[in-house]
């Protein structure tokens, strides 16, 4: 297991590596790679990881078969189990980041990673990223799934990896947001709670109920609510489309809550 | 040269609580330097500050010349500071954790691990060095805090009671191990052992509600036979006196 996690991390290393813009030479993101891999050992060397993947793939699978109906629509695709995951992680996302930084206060170890010589915010990105390449983890062990779907019929397989490709955006928006509230509180039960409100506000933003009360009363905010709508942006992604826009939407979005992160963190870490 | 820790007016205030109130020194290269003053009056508060870790209010602080708000990461990168009750994670191995200091410092391959192995040495942590840190006894904690600051050999030292929770074995080599890296660095320690001023410290500032009231060599400090306990009561115990 220990070796496993390791060439991951590796991998994800190498991966941002040569992503990553050429900002001090050699190894720009270096220290948010480092960051990342203890984060991510982190969690395995915790039960955290354990229980949080036995949990959403329990969930995820029941779920699937029974409110999703998976045998009884008769078609051979995906969208079930899809249908179900933003929601699921309505409320897992925020139990992994509610210790993100609440857990390095406790041990006064935010003192320690903090006065090493790496800039805050690629503490802020390595934390999140090994958070992502978590869920990226749990999503990938749903592979039964897809198996599954393979075995009875002929589904679009590049649906279902558009739609994979959405779970992954979508457990990154919520995990941007996660991390941000962690950072301004030091009480975990706030920070979980705090998440899930302002995870919920984003999800349920392009639901009909929301939408149609806001276009009877103010039809401009009707559409600002469903462009801000994280499930209305997922949709997409379940029946098969990558649009750019949607994908500027995650970044942005993604970008603009680790921003809020660092600076609260700035501005808190202290305390 | 100026020196390698540069303090001007340092200020901390937290709403209308002054923890630190204009504190000035220098550190040059072969001092060390015993960061006295009862609890509360400043001496974490100032270390932070020098640490990069906590923005100070007013004033400025720069380690080997680099300012350590402007350009903390320079700075960080000549600092070993060893953070008060010597923080570590807990689920990590003594090994695990100091490689991982060492990565983020920039060290890899041969050269992390023959670092990793030195400061392992120096802090005697050989026995445990595949042990989870979280079943370590407090001495050996300490003394991993104590090896992550000195692993990239840092100009500049800045130890939080390195020696709180150590036996009296430790302490001694704990001790030692500083006056050997005593000539080619400039050391800051704070401490409540009196002793410690003593045994390792070529001077010493006594910090009281957030102010330097002292700041001498230890030798200066024991006056007309007093001990430097009865000095460091009548300074820091309310009656204030003017001192060198």
């Amino acid at each position: 297991m220990g070796g496993m996690i390791r060439r991951l991390g590796d991998l994800l290393a190498a991966g941002w590596l040569m992503w990553g813009p050429g900002k001090t030479g050699a190894l720009p993101w270096h220290g948010a790679c480092v960051v990342a891999k203890r984060e991510l050992a982190a969690y395995f060397a915790t039960p955290v990881a354990y229980v949080f993947i036995v949990i959403f793939l329990v969930l995820a699978g029941a779920l699937t078969f029974t409110l999703g109906g998976f045998f009884a629509r008769g078609q051979a695709d995906l969208m079930p189990f899809f249908s179900f995951v933003p929601w699921l992680f309505l409320f897992l996302v925020p139990a992994l980041t509610m210790r993100l930084w609440a857990e390095e206060r406790r041990h006064g170890t935010i003192e320690l990673l903090l006065t090493l010589p790496l800039p805050q915010w690629q503490a802020v990105a390595g934390k999140f990223l090994a958070a992502w390449a978590f869920c990226g983890i749990a999503l990938a062990l749903t592979f039964p799934l897809w198996i599954t779907v393979n075995v009875l019929g002929n589904p679009d397989n590049g649906v279902v990896l558009t739609g994979y490709v959405g779970c992954l955006l979508v457990a990154g928006a919520y995990l941007a947001v996660g991390a941000a509230v962690s950072a301004a509180t030091k009480n975990q039960v706030i920070a979980f709670v705090l998440a899930v409100a302002i995870c919920f506000v984003f999800a349920a933003a392009g639901s009909p109920v929301i939408t149609e009360f806001l276009s009877n009363r103010v039809p401009v905010m009707a559409e600002v609510a469903r462009g801000l709508s994280v499930a209305d942006r997922f949709g997409g992604f379940t029946r098969g489309v990558i649009a750019l826009r949607d994908l500027v939407y995650f970044g942005s979005f993604i970008g603009f809550w680790l921003f809020v992160n660092a600076v609260v963190l700035d501005l808190k870490k202290a305390d | 040269m100026a020196a390698l820790i540069e303090i001007e007016k340092l200020t901390k205030r937290f709403g209308a609580f002054t923890a630190v109130d204009e504190v000035s020194f220098t550190v040059d290269r072969g001092e060390v330097l015993g960061f006295l003053g009862p609890n509360g009056a400043g001496k974490s508060t100032t270390m932070r500050m020098l640490a990069g870790f906590m923005p100070p209010t007013a004033g400025t602080a720069r380690i080997c010349g680099a300012d350590v708000v402007e350009n903390g990461v320079e700075a960080k990168r000549s600092l070993g500071f060893l953070p008060e009750g010597a923080p570590t994670y807990p689920e990590m191995s003594v090994t695990g954790f100091l490689r991982f200091t060492a990565s983020i410092r920039g060290f890899s391959g041969s050269e992390r691990d023959d670092r990793v192995a030195l400061a392992m040495a120096q802090t005697q942590l050989e026995g445990v060095r595949l042990q989870p840190i979280e079943t370590l006894s407090k001495g050996f904690k300490r003394r991993v805090g104590l090896a992550q600051a000195l692993l990239h050999d840092p100009p500049v030292l800045v130890l939080d009671e390195p020696t709180d929770g150590l036996d009296p074995n430790q302490k001694h080599e704990v001790r030692e191990l500083i006056q050997r890296m005593a000539p080619t660095k400039a050391i800051v320690i704070s401490t409540h052992i009196l002793e410690e001023v003593d045994a390792v410290c070529t001077r010493a500032i006594i910090i009281a509600r957030g102010k330097v009231i002292v700041d001498a060599p230890p030798r200066a400090l024991e006056v007309a036979g007093q001990s430097l306990e009865q000095v460091f009561r009548t300074l820091t115990l309310g009656k204030p006196q003017e001192h060198a």
